[in-house]
């Protein structure tokens, strides 16, 4: 699957799945309370699976620069 | 995961409530959190006239749409800080959201108001962009605030913001500042009301309510936020609340419940009275209000060097664009001084 992260800089990578959204932000090491997963226009759980041909998009709620 | 009201598919978990929303449900559970908020601590009456001091960024513009919900008089007050093309990004969120809702809008423009950017002020001070930014920011929403007759400011402060801000100041045990975190500060004297109708509500929340609610907002993070300590303070308690849901809120509110009382009881001795400053006439503990003894340095470095004239004085009085219901160019025009509008 392809993720794009704006974290908040733009990055993609790609990852294998299907997977939880919980063990797509480990693999990745991205603390859940910080960030707010889509596909698409919907809004993930951590216990949504995610598909190997998905799209995801990882948004930084962190204000204030890097994180 | 179920939406806890209706059973549907959630797309939003408040892991610290141990409860997750679908779409619909979730909007109307956040904002009758910030509407909890505010009746809770008496922070808006209805008659009020709110200035809402708007960035640009999720939390101010998430904070404007749901007190424009919840049938307050609302006025956006945007400060151009002059950070280049970020600034301006800024700008174009702030009054698209204003314009797609008929608001009125205020904009200071500092580099046209005091000659001089946030960056600029920074460099001729030596002191630290944040610090300026935020000693400048404070001083014009309070200003535009008594001179345009509001009867409170409210910024979109939030749980993540509260309590790095409350650990930092633990961690250095700031008891000055430590007694100024109440979600309300009172009005006195030439000091407006000001209110954090967010502040139990975490960043991630604000931003799947941005983000459902399709709000125009600045993305982007500001250039010279990065390696600011209350990054590293949100990092460590975003660790914490994921492994133990709910530690953000604890901290922010056991501290206002339990250990500010008697702090602000224990120190009220040290208290310093209020006078007004030599220079803007507004309210300081000192001679000088910090805001114009900061301006009136770097207006001197930068006669030095030769980038205002030197027969220029500093004045503080801000130079206002009034944009009514966020559309066309508006008037820029200096706030009336000294006397409360209306």
């Amino acid at each position: 699957m392809r993720v794009v992260l704006r974290t908040p800089e733009r990055e993609e990578r790609e990852l294998k799945g299907p997977k939880k959204v919980r063990e797509v932000l480990e693999e990745l090491g991205i603390v859940p309370e910080g960030v707010i997963v889509a596909r698409g226009e919907e809004l993930l759980t951590l216990d949504d699976e995610v598909a190997d041909d998905d799209t995801l998009e990882i948004i930084s709620a962190v204000s204030g620069g890097k994180r | 995961m179920k939406c806890a009201v209706c059973g549907r598919k959630a797309a939003v978990e408040v892991r610290r409530q141990g409860r997750a929303f679908c779409p619909e449900h979730y909007l109307e559970w956040f904002e009758h959190q910030v509407e909890r908020a505010i009746r809770r601590h008496r922070m808006l009456k209805k008659e009020d006239r709110v200035l809402v001091a708007v960035s640009g960024g999720k939390d101010s513009i998430a904070l404007w749409e749901v007190l424009r919900r919840l049938g307050f008089h609302t006025t956006g007050l945007h400060i151009q800080l002059g950070i280049a093309d970020y600034s301006k990004r800024a700008l174009e969120a702030t009054r698209r959201f204003a314009e797609e809702r008929s608001l009125p809008l205020i904009v200071v423009d500092l580099k046209e108001t005091y000659r001089l950017t946030i960056p600029e002020l920074a460099e001729l001070t030596r002191r630290r962009t944040c610090s300026v930014c935020g000693l400048t920011k404070r001083y014009v929403m309070n200003r535009v605030a008594v001179e345009e007759g509001f009867d409170v400011v409210a910024t979109g402060h939030n749980l993540d913001d509260e309590a790095s801000v409350l650990l930092g100041n633990v961690l250095h045990w700031q008891t000055d500042a430590l007694v100024r975190q109440d979600p309300v500060l009172p009005a006195k004297e030439k000091l407006a009301k000001r209110v954090k109708p967010l502040y139990l509500l975490t960043e991630r929340e604000i931003l799947a309510y941005t983000l459902l609610r399709r709000l125009p907002y600045q993305h982007e993070e500001c250039p010279f936020a990065a390696g600011a300590k209350s990054l590293l303070y949100k990092e460590a308690l975003n660790k914490l609340e994921t492994a133990m849901p709910g530690t953000k809120q604890a901290f922010l509110e056991q501290y206002l419940k339990k250990i500010e009382p008697v702090l602000q009881k224990g120190l009220s001795a040290e208290e310093v009275a209020l006078r007004e400053c030599e220079r803007c006439g507004y309210p300081t503990t000192g001679e000088v209000c910090a805001f114009c003894k900061t301006w009136d340095h770097a207006y001197r470095w930068a006669k030095r060097k030769g980038r205002i004239p030197g027969e220029v004085r500093f004045e503080a009085e801000p130079l206002l664009t009034f944009i009514p219901e966020g559309k066309g160019g508006g008037d820029a025009r200096p706030a009336p001084s000294q006397e409360p509008a209306g």
